[in-house]
């Protein structure tokens, strides 16, 4: 027989413990499972995926069967920024204040696909191509609009992602490492473009390597 | 007027609401300038919203156009489709079957429910009433949706209309459906009323509230319900008869205070006779084919010239003017967006009201910003 103090816990011994009420957890999986089943979203629209975004917390669709059916109007109450919709140059400023302004851990949908790469309106010189050139974006629900069920399915996926988070190490949230600010920069009119044209940290553009024949 | 230079009250104060606020219907900004808590300036700004729209209409094909015209005013597709197809059709000539006239005025009308539906429930929203009514509204702009989903593939975004007609054909299931929504909807509309319009908190919050006078809702170029709220009697299908409207028996319900009771009372009422624009269109349809024979979809080159084809949406009048030089996209896309116009007389509406009032005035004007900004 092994010593108990070295021996980790089989998942079909921790199986046959709850059959007799015993519930053996980690503070990690405590911490994450409350997180995952409250995350309370921004009351935040910006287009059409708003309307889509508003029927998801209604009667049918329910939102509220996740834990998220409190849209909260200010920022500082909470932790999910659902960018529903297209994000103009004159917008995006204010949606990265408002990334800013949400206390840690948060996270962001990016809904619809303007709020992805611009959408239909791409061509637009006003419009942003994605919002992920500024903020970091968890979960992207393709559509034009996504249904609310796509939308609660994204929900989910954030759900999955919150529940798998390490609490310490490389692989852990932001707001447990000390080399990340959490803080990003919110970009300004300039004269022709948006100063800067994105956030070099969390936008990565792919680098287009040719051959010189 | 309270002084303004008094012991309490020596300076106004300016407060920009929005373009993230709860009750700006999207992202709209309010710049107001507030003596204690009385606007005495409104100013709005527009434009976070701004998307192209007529720019890159101007670039794309004519038929290229109709699903961007979906995104205008994201409560109303349908109606936008057909105020775009009327230009269209007024620039080349073609002619809808009967059939298809029907098709799109039974969802038309059921756009028009859609949207009065869901503007009621925002509207309780903004006095306060949290969740209860919108609830009630979404509930029942499901059911339309899932007919215009079992019509056109989606809920929203529903690209139907094309010159000269409808894409897919309805079904006498789908009729059935759509006549079944329609009786149930009556029963809707009353508990929604028995809910909202004798409420006392309703009538303190909106009566009295936002008075337009007719003459200046006249020289704004208000249209819609907004206009019929302040008296005037002026509906689109009645004065220029677009569509089957002519054959259709429907009364155009006037208000006479022009206050925001009014203007969710006229939609109320709007909603009931639709019930019964929808009713006789839904037992009269005909059969036939449902695209003029002419029609083309791509590569169409109207002949040289131009077109305003407008429609009596669920906001009000919304309009294109296109003008074709011959070639496979229109030189000049314009578009007469009701929101926009009605949204010019805010400040007007707002003056000497409170900042809880101004929310509610901006509820009752209807707007929709994806059409407000373009």
């Amino acid at each position: 027989m092994s010593d108990a103090t070295t021996t980790t816990i089989t998942e079909e011994q921790r199986a046959e413990l709850r059959r007799h009420g015993i519930l053996l957890t980690s503070l990690q999986e405590l911490y994450n499972w409350g997180r995952s089943n409250s995350v309370w979203p921004l009351q935040f629209g910006l287009a059409c995926c708003a309307i889509e975004m508003i029927a998801a917390s209604m009667a049918r669709f329910d939102i509220a069967r996740f834990g998220s059916e409190v849209f909260r109007p200010s920022p500082r109450q909470a932790d999910l920024l659902i960018v529903s919709g297209t994000v103009t140059k004159k917008m995006a400023p204010q949606v990265v204040r408002l990334w800013n302004q949400m206390p840690e851990p948060k996270y962001c949908i990016a809904m619809g696909a303007c709020a992805i790469s611009g959408g239909p309106f791409k061509q637009g010189y006003n419009v942003l191509k994605g919002i992920d050139r500024y903020i970091p974006v968890d979960v992207y629900v393709p559509g034009c609009p996504p249904r609310p069920e796509a939308l609660l399915h994204g929900l989910m996926k954030l759900q999955e992602k919150i529940r798998a988070q390490p609490l310490a190490g490389p692989d852990a949230p932001r707001h447990l490492r000390a080399d990340d600010p959490c803080v990003y920069p919110v970009p300004e009119c300039g004269a022709t473009d948006l100063e800067p044209p994105f956030n070099p940290e969390v936008w990565k553009p792919p680098t287009l390597v040719r051959d010189d024949a | 007027m309270r002084a303004v230079h008094d012991e309490f009250h020596g300076d106004l104060m300016e407060v920009s609401m929005g373009p993230h606020h709860p009750s700006t219907h999207g992202v709209f900004r309010m710049n107001v300038v507030l003596d204690g808590e009385r606007i005495v300036k409104l100013k709005p700004v527009f434009g976070y919203l701004h998307r192209n729209h007529e720019k890159l209409g101007e670039g794309m094909t004519w038929l290229a156009s109709m699903p961007f015209t979906d995104r205008l005013d994201y409560l109303c597709a349908m109606t936008n489709n057909w105020a775009y197809a009327l230009a269209v059709e007024r620039l080349t000539g073609l002619q809808p079957p009967e059939r298809a006239e029907y098709i799109r005025v039974v969802l038309a009308e059921l756009t028009r429910l859609l949207n009065h539906t869901c503007l009621a429930g925002f509207l309780l929203q903004d006095t306060g009433a949290m969740g209860t009514p919108l609830m009630y509204a979404f509930r029942e702009r499901e059911k339309i949706l899932d007919l215009f989903e079992a019509l056109s593939g989606s809920r929203m975004m529903c690209n139907y209309q094309r010159f000269g007609g409808c894409r897919v054909d309805v079904s006498p299931a789908w009729l059935a459906a759509a006549r079944k929504v329609v009786d149930a909807y009556p029963r809707f509309l009353d508990e929604f009323e028995a809910l909202v319009t004798g409420n006392e908190i309703v009538m303190a919050r909106t009566q009295g509230v936002g008075r337009v006078a007719p003459e200046l809702a006249v020289a704004a170029g208000v249209t819609g319900p907004m206009l019929r709220a302040c008296g005037v009697d002026y509906d689109i299908r009645k004065v220029d008869g677009y569509g089957l409207y002519p054959r259709f028996h429907f009364r155009v319900p006037l208000g006479d205070h022009g206050d925001t009771y009014d203007r969710y009372m006229i939609r109320v009422l709007e909603m009931r006779e639709s019930i019964g624009i929808l009713k006789q269109a839904i037992d009269g349809i005909p059969d036939g084919p449902i695209l003029d024979p002419k029609a083309k979809g791509r590569g169409l080159r109207p002949p040289a010239g131009e077109a305003y084809g407008r429609i009596e949406g669920p906001k009000g009048e919304i309009g294109f003017f296109l003008v074709s030089d011959g070639t496979p996209n229109p030189s000049r896309y314009r578009v007469r967006a009701p929101s926009f116009v009605n949204l010019t007389i805010l400040e007007d509406m707002c003056l000497g009201h409170t900042v809880a009032d101004a929310v509610v005035i901006l509820g009752s004007i209807d707007i929709v910003l994806g059409e407000v900004d373009r």
